[in-house]
């Protein structure tokens, strides 16, 4: 009972609050909005909304991502970023007479739950854009909904090829895609390291086989040597089979195409066997779990991500800082990619709003100005989109493992 | 091609043996109660979790340094034998007795669910304890012996064929000479004959899961030595394998499941190594279950008893 009573007093006071930015507000219907959709998430957003009188109304850009949950660290990243970007550019919208405010959803990376945010982002008229998904997984249904409302999504992390293969306009992404990875890992590979002849591992997964499919071809073309190309069961334990065949033919490179849990006890045999040659594989490496797996052989193991370091220059790192010390929260990977996918879409809303005059903007013009998007220097990734939605700048970045850490080589060319 | 061949037969023998072992559990339990446990592939699971957290446990305490390996890994594997020897009588206990007269497919349906339990249970208090699920054992043995240029033999994938020839030689000799022995043997037969001669047949039962359990849960602790990292689903494929050895072997049969599994091991063990290179690449490493597999179908087209099924009279 008395903690329905604290609830009732509560939503007492929103109501009023809300009441307030309503009689404050003179044009635009957002008093009614603020309830409609943001429950407690927004208890204190729309306090703040009372506070500063505009008369443009507000304009909302959502976040979905995982905020509860084992990938919660990850979803918490992009958001944390988004919102970092949107409160550095508060004051900007407000001299136009805007509020924006970010209206952060939790999708749990649950494909259903992140269509029925979907759903309710879309009837939400103050909304005018997503920073979302982590999952592509989520990403993929939830962009459906996204396509219906005209509401443009800009993805921060999602790297499955169907994403904007499926020609919705609305999808677009700041990183690369899956199908970048292989053709770049093989390149690195004969370019950097001087490989001649490679053995390639997958794991029968989309993921696994896809990508050494890419890297097989990249590899044919460039004269590197295939001595093999074999598949494991995921969740054995014991490779000595195909290794056995690896160690007879001693290929200078063994490229993994697959997931850290098979990669980790794949290079530890293989050392075990007394192969001495460089081990490689895709993100799918990138864990800390691959160090804890693989024990000493992890040592060398060279992997691909989409994903950049943005303290690798002098600037991130100031990036960094300022950062941490404003929302005093960790500093993940993908938290500059939060960051530059608000402001892509931050841009376009600025944008439009310019096209029309001042005025509130519609979402269809919103798109628009988003999709145009070109040669947009974020905080880290530079980003233009094509006719997909893809961002043709895009890198893919090589990573190297030490005894105890993954480091940062460099972008792979 | 062929200087890989004694590596490839070592690899073999090493995982051979295991599935033997751990396919003594599955025919044993069938030997008696006509029952196929499917949860034994976890209690190997919960064996290779028990084993690895005794000797993370200690070698966090201290107590592996200087301790002689052989001993650590003998004190680990009675550990390890003791509580899943006790997991073991308690699932016959709860999920399998009071099932015993009801209609074949419900102890089957409960081993599933048993199964399913045992996986989450152990998920779950990992990831508890421990923050991840992953672990990665200790390695007591690192050296390897060669023999000469042609291959080398690590010494934990020998010690694994070592250990699992004595628990079989043990087993062997336990079924076969002594009093309780001969009271499964008995029970094997004909339950209610034997229950008129004066033997409990429920202590038997229990004698028996007891047994198969423990060899299951000594497993595990060899597994986790051998390679090194385990997660709570290692027991599905395993326990899969080793059921197949078993009926290669013929279910019900010790000597089949001993045979059937090192033959399982050797098998795929050989396919994965040499089907790539002489089918030029048509048929992978990723063939070698389904070449396995093949051979298990054949034998059972023209023995459907399983290799030693009616050979030898003892079921037990």
């Amino acid at each position: 009972m008395k903690k329905l009573s604290h609830i009732s007093i509560l939503s007492a006071v929103l109501a009023t609050s809300v009441a307030l930015t309503g009689c404050a507000g003179t044009s635009n219907s957002s008093g009614g909005s603020n309830t409609s959709g943001g429950g407690q998430q927004s208890t204190d957003q729309s306090s703040a909304s009372g506070g500063g009188a505009t008369d443009g109304g507000v304009i909302k850009i959502a976040t979905q991502t995982p905020l509860s949950g084992n990938q919660s660290s990850l979803g918490d990243a992009i958001k944390t970023g988004a919102e970092y970007a949107l409160n550095l550019r508060k004051e900007e919208f407000k001299k136009l007479g805007f509020d924006i405010q970010l209206f952060p959803q939790d999708d749990q990376a649950d494909p259903k739950i992140g269509v029925s945010n979907a759903e309710m982002l879309i009837s939400n008229p103050d909304v005018y854009g997503v920073v979302g998904h982590l999952n592509s997984g989520v990403a993929i249904p939830s962009s459906v909904k996204y396509e219906e409302g005209n509401l443009v999504m800009v993805s921060p992390a999602n790297t499955a090829v169907k994403l904007t293969e499926e020609g919705k306009k609305t999808v677009h992404r700041i990183c690369a895609r899956d199908d970048a990875q292989g053709p770049k890992a093989a390149m690195y590979a004969k370019n950097t390291l001087g490989v001649k002849t490679a053995f390639i591992i997958h794991d029968k997964t989309a993921y696994g086989q896809g990508l050494s499919d890419q890297v097989k071809l990249q590899f044919e073309k460039d004269g590197v040597q295939i001595l093999g190309y074999e598949g494991i069961t995921q969740g054995e334990k014991d490779y000595s089979a195909v290794l056995n065949q690896v160690t007879a033919k001693n290929p200078d490179i063994i490229f993994f195409g697959g997931l850290y849990p098979e990669g980790g006890i794949l290079v530890k045999q293989a050392r075990e066997k007394g192969y001495k040659g460089y081990f490689m594989g895709g993100d799918g490496l990138d864990s800390s779990d691959m160090i804890k797996i693989a024990g000493d052989a992890v040592e060398g193991v060279v992997f691909t991500s989409v994903a950049g370091d943005v303290t690798q220059t002098e600037e991130g790192k100031k990036w960094a800082e300022e950062y941490k010390k404003a929302t005093n929260k960790p500093l993940e990977t993908y938290s500059v990619y939060g960051f530059d996918s608000m402001n892509v879409i931050l841009n376009g809303v600025m944008e439009a709003i310019k096209a029309n005059g001042g005025k509130k903007p519609t979402r269809e013009q919103v798109l628009e100005a988003v999709h145009k998007t070109k040669d947009f220097q974020g905080q880290f990734t530079k980003v233009t989109f094509d006719e997909k939605g893809d961002n043709v700048n895009a890198d893919v970045f090589i990573y190297k493992y030490d005894k105890d850490k993954s480091t940062f080589v460099g972008k792979a060319e | 091609m062929l200087n890989i061949l004694p590596q490839v037969l070592v690899d073999g023998l090493t995982l051979g043996f295991m599935y033997a072992v751990v396919a003594l559990g599955y025919t044993m339990v069938y030997g008696i109660l006509e029952f196929i446990n499917f949860a034994h592939g976890e209690i190997f699971m919960v064996g290779a979790f028990v084993g690895t957290e005794v000797l993370l446990i200690s070698d966090s305490l201290g107590a592996l340094e200087g301790m002689n390996p052989f001993v650590a890994l003998f004190l680990t594997l009675i550990i390890a034998m003791v509580l899943t020897g006790a997991l073991g009588v308690g699932i016959e206990r709860i999920a399998y007795r009071p099932l015993r007269g009801a209609p074949r497919l419900v102890p089957l349906i409960s081993a599933i669910g048993v199964s399913f339990l045992l996986q989450d249970l152990v998920r779950f208090t990992e990831a508890l304890a421990r923050n991840e699920f992953y672990l990665n054992s200790p390695t007591l043995f690192t050296g390897s012996i060669s023999l000469g240029s042609i291959a080398s033999i690590p010494t934990k994938g020998l010690i694994v064929i070592v250990i699992a020839i004595v628990m079989m030689i043990a087993l062997t000799l336990f079924v076969n000479k002594t009093k309780w022995g001969i009271a499964m043997r008995a029970v094997a037969q004909d339950q209610s004959t034997a229950s008129l001669m004066t033997i409990n047949v429920d202590k038997v039962i229990m004698l028996t899961f007891l047994i198969g359990s423990s060899l299951g849960g000594a497993t595990g602790v060899l597994f986790a030595q051998n390679y090194g990292t385990i997660d709570p689903y290692i027991g599905f494929i395993l326990g899969l394998k080793a059921f197949t050895a078993a009926v290669l072997g013929g279910i019900g049969n010790l000597r089949g499941a001993m045979v059937g599994g090192v033959l399982l091991g050797l098998l795929e063990s050989l396919s994965g190594a040499f089907m790539g290179p002489l089918t030029n690449g048509a048929f992978g490493a990723e063939y070698k279950d389904v070449f396995a597999f093949s051979i298990l179908i054949l034998v059972l087209l023209f023995k459907p008893e399983g290799l030693f099924g009616e050979a030898v009279k003892e079921k037990v």
